[in-house]
């Protein structure tokens, strides 16, 4: 198997995302986004299971009650988008294959376990805060909306300050 | 002026293209690799913090300038309205979960398009956490829809500064956690002894 391109330098790769993000204001009037669009379909499920639940609920009914069509936002296309262009990008520098990441000392298994766990925090505070790293961070960030800027440095405080307790899920020691 | 209107169809692959460059980015960044991600948190590797705060000047400067040029109409860009309380309390949960998930939903997809198991399972709890909170909310209806709701106001705003004075300050802070960034990095990987 061929080696992996190394990856673009950071501070070019943040001028590249910067010009995108940039382009989407420009050309749409909005950022960029993931957890909303992941929220869209799991409203749309609920709304296949429990169309009554919906309605009743004032947090998913707007999205998906009485004849709302949930998959009829703008996240759902960049959605699809950010799989297509991570699956290019990997394709094209030979990155694109079957692995589990972890750290040294944990096992595949427990780390799937974990990223199930730590994966439901971050769809429940992604919701929670309007957004997440890409629609409030980065968004939100280059907007300068006060708001934003308090959801980012939250997300840098709340992940040091729990990074000691489980430092066995990515370091050495 | 910008921005601009698309509709229907054209307005859709527009979003498409969007995406696929945000998409292509993030990979090329390094963002596909939880161990990556999760270094930034033991200062071994600054890269989320640099790309992060290079893309928000990079994006701020563009729109600032496009908007003294005359070419945009800054009314209509969304700005995320601040509701101060829930902004924090999702920020800090987001950030547990970042720390013991290893990525964020963007990233996430990103990995798990090129393949990454542990992104199929954390993208699964996210799509379980979205499901709990939808669920969950009406329970705290108004701490979500009323704590620290401020409305569509920005750092400039609430500081009384100009706009442009507030995206020098915001760009001094980026080239001042840069310069922390790379001082970090060095000395927590001396203290490994590797590299």
């Amino acid at each position: 198997m061929r080696a992996a391109q190394p990856y673009w330098n950071p501070y070019a790769s943040g001028v590249l995302l910067g010009l995108v993000l940039a382009g989407a204001f420009l050309l749409t009037g909005h950022g960029l986004g993931a957890s909303g669009a992941l929220g869209r379909m799991v409203a749309s499920v609920v709304s296949l299971v429990a169309p009554a639940s919906v309605d009743t609920n004032p947090y998913l009914a707007p999205v998906a009650g009485g004849g709302a069509n949930p998959f009829n936002n703008w996240g759902i296309p960049v959605l699809i988008g950010t799989l297509l262009g991570g699956f290019i990008s990997g394709l094209l520098s030979g990155r694109l294959r079957a692995e589990t990441f972890h750290g040294p000392r944990i096992s595949t298994h427990q780390r799937w376990l974990f990223a199930l766990l730590g994966g439901s925090l971050v769809g429940f505070g992604a919701r929670l805060a309007r957004g997440c790293t890409s629609g409030q961070a980065l968004s939100g960030g280059a907007m300068l909306s006060l708001g934003s800027w308090a959801f980012m440095f939250s997300v840098f405080i709340g992940g040091y300050a729990l990074a000691w307790f489980v430092r066995r899920l990515w370091k050495e020691v | 002026m910008a921005p601009l209107t698309f509709d229907g169809t054209m307005l859709w692959i527009v979003n498409l293209l969007i995406g696929i460059g945000f998409g292509f980015t993030l990979e090329r960044a390094g963002f596909g690799d939880s161990r990556k991600l999760a270094a930034q948190f033991y200062f071994r590797d600054m890269t989320v913090l640099k790309v992060m705060f290079t893309s928000i000047i990079t994006a701020m400067f563009v729109v600032h300038w496009a908007w003294r040029l005359g070419w945009v109409d800054l009314s209509l860009l969304w700005v995320n309205p601040t509701y101060l309380y829930s902004a924090i309390a999702g920020g800090l949960i987001l950030g547990f979960g970042f720390i013991i998930g290893g990525y964020c939903p963007g990233t996430s997809l990103v990995a798990a398009a090129t393949l990454k198991i542990d992104a199929l399972f954390f993208l699964g709890g996210v799509l379980l956490g979205i499901f709990v909170f939808g669920q969950a909310v009406p329970k705290f209806w108004d701490f979500y829809q009323l704590a620290g709701d401020m409305g569509r106001i920005t750092i400039g705003d609430w500081l009384g500064l100009s706009t442009t004075t507030a995206t020098f300050l915001v760009a001094l802070l980026a080239v001042f956690m840069f310069w922390g960034g790379e001082q970090l990095e060095k000395a927590f990987n001396r203290d490994r002894g590797a590299r």
